[in-house]
């Protein structure tokens, strides 16, 4: 694969010029002189934009960022705009390699945000890390003496586990109250940040608002496919170990993005720690796309993909992942505090020697009875981790009940963070 | 109107007392936590599903207008 081959169709702007990528390297100089400043145009206008423009939320949901704007703004009350910076997937890293280059997009499309939905406040709510807020606080300092920014910006911080990204999580950080999930009724578009009518969107999808609001529907669609239009950061995890973020079209082979030809791995995951184990072959001539993904029970995600190379074992990989996803449930449904720990429990029972006949059945159940039952889709994603692993692992699974395992290399080759002991979790 | 009974399973802390009041609608998993159908509350149970949510000790319960 070619750098070259990767650009995004709409790589030229609407005048042939040639347009950095979302991931050039800029400080605010190098921002104004390729961009200008951010183009106001005054309450909702542009929400036409960008709903003509098909953008969808870069955060996982991958929700039509147009209708969340437009029910925001339509509330009719002074409204609060968060830009969530606090990607939480151990093995993603594309929001914070784009906040620490391209820091001025995603500020430039919070200010074009709170604009469109009419907010008198703004939040960018980054994981702890002191670099990431060194960076954005000197970005938010050097635009405040450029006078570009109408909405003044608050640097929040998110404490370091799974679910600190999850929407309600972050407006319940905001609020001073831990990062916990809600169940949310009312919705945090009616009542949010001190209660107020709240957007959150995702870093990622702030900077391409950024660039549609500066060049328009037609040159966002001149990349990705007619349903899933645009380009998107991908964390690409090789089968060679290597970590490279992407900005690449929508409906790019999985194939590609990975160098399977070249990296062969055996098992790909699609989506993250919530997504789908797919065999390699199976993966390779997938697009990164929902539309191709979903009929493999797959989605896109957050953009992370992992090539597991050959001589790993991912029976082994899946169960510390599971543990893992347990241990960050945040222990409020009962469905998945009593649900996940059995299930990551019993996956390992699975995974050892001569499991108990009714295991595996005990194991679906448990995953029947934890799924669409929590506040939030952490149990959900979980156990569609889980089934997934069940499938494309079937034949390690076979080996390891006969005390066997075809792995040379029992290294973790999946990023898991350690575990913090029940009652000692910082949710702040 | 179509009303549809909910648990706010943050809230709920698994007394059981829904699947006691409305077993019609309501029944418990193996670890004591309400499975509540989702399809709209039949004119006949909306007494007992209004009692069912007044009555439950975690105030998890609550109706609202089916979409």
């Amino acid at each position: 694969m070619t750098a070259a081959r990767a650009l995004p169709r709409h790589a030229d702007g609407p005048d042939g010029r040639r347009l950095p990528g979302l991931l050039q390297a800029m400080d605010l100089d190098a921002h104004l002189g390729a961009y200008g400043p951010p183009p106001y145009r005054g309450p909702r206008q542009l929400i036409e934009v960008v709903a003509a423009a098909g953008l969808t939320g870069r955060g996982g949901a991958g929700f039509p960022t147009a209708r969340k704007l437009a029910v925001v703004a339509g509330a009719g009350r002074r409204a609060v705009v968060v830009g969530n910076g606090a990607e939480s997937e151990p093995a993603s890293r594309k929001d914070k390699q784009l906040l620490l280059t391209a820091p001025h997009l995603v500020l430039d499309g919070l200010q074009l945000a709170a604009e469109a939905v009419g907010a008198t406040m703004a939040c960018l709510y980054l994981h702890r890390h002191p670099g990431l807020h060194r960076a954005l606080g000197s970005a938010l300092a050097a635009r405040a003496a450029a006078g570009l920014d109408r909405v003044e910006v608050q640097l929040v911080s998110a404490p370091p586990r799974f679910l600190a990204g999850e929407e309600s999580a972050v407006v319940s950080r905001i609020n001073s109250g831990p990062a916990l999930p809600r169940f949310k009724v009312p919705p945090m578009f009616q009542r949010g940040v001190a209660g107020a009518p709240t957007l959150v969107q995702n870093v990622e999808t702030l900077a391409h608002l950024a660039r549609i609001a500066r060049y328009g529907a037609s040159w966002f669609r001149a990349a990705g496919t007619a349903a899933e239009p645009g380009s998107m950061l991908a964390t690409c995890r090789r089968a060679d170990g290597t970590v490279e973020v992407v900005e690449t079209a929508i409906g790019t082979p999985l194939g590609e993005l990975l160098r399977l030809s070249e990296l062969p791995g055996q098992a790909v995951l699609v989506g993250g720690y919530h997504g789908t184990w797919l065999t390699s072959a199976h993966a390779a001539a997938l697009p990164l796309a929902n539309a191709g993904l979903r009929p493999a029970g797959a989605a896109v995600g957050a953009g992370l993909l992992v090539a597991l190379p050959p001589g790993r074992c991912g029976i082994a990989e899946a169960v510390r992942v599971v543990r893992y996803l347990a241990a960050e449930s945040a222990g409020q449904c009962g469905p998945c505090l009593s649900g996940l720990p059995r299930i990551a429990t019993g996956f390992a029972e699975l995974a050892a020697p001569r499991p108990r006949p009714r295991l595996r059945a005990d194991l679906e159940r448990w995953a029947r009875m934890a799924e669409r039952r929590g506040a939030c889709h952490h149990p959900d994603g979980s156990v569609r981790f889980l089934r997934s692993a069940l499938a494309v692992f079937a034949g390690e699974l076979t080996a390891h009940a006969r005390g066997q395992c075809p792995a040379t290399s029992h290294r973790p080759f999946l990023p898991v963070p350690a575990g913090v002991p029940a009652g000692q979790a910082d949710w702040t | 109107m179509n009303q549809q009974l909910r648990v706010n399973p943050i809230a709920c802390t698994g007394h059981g007392l829904c699947a006691e009041l409305l077993p019609e609608w309501a029944s418990l998993d193996e670890w004591g936590y309400p499975i509540i159908s989702a399809e709209p509350i039949p004119p006949r149970l909306r007494k007992a599903a209004r009692r069912a949510v007044t009555d439950c000790p975690a105030l998890a319960l609550l109706l609202t207008d089916g979409r």
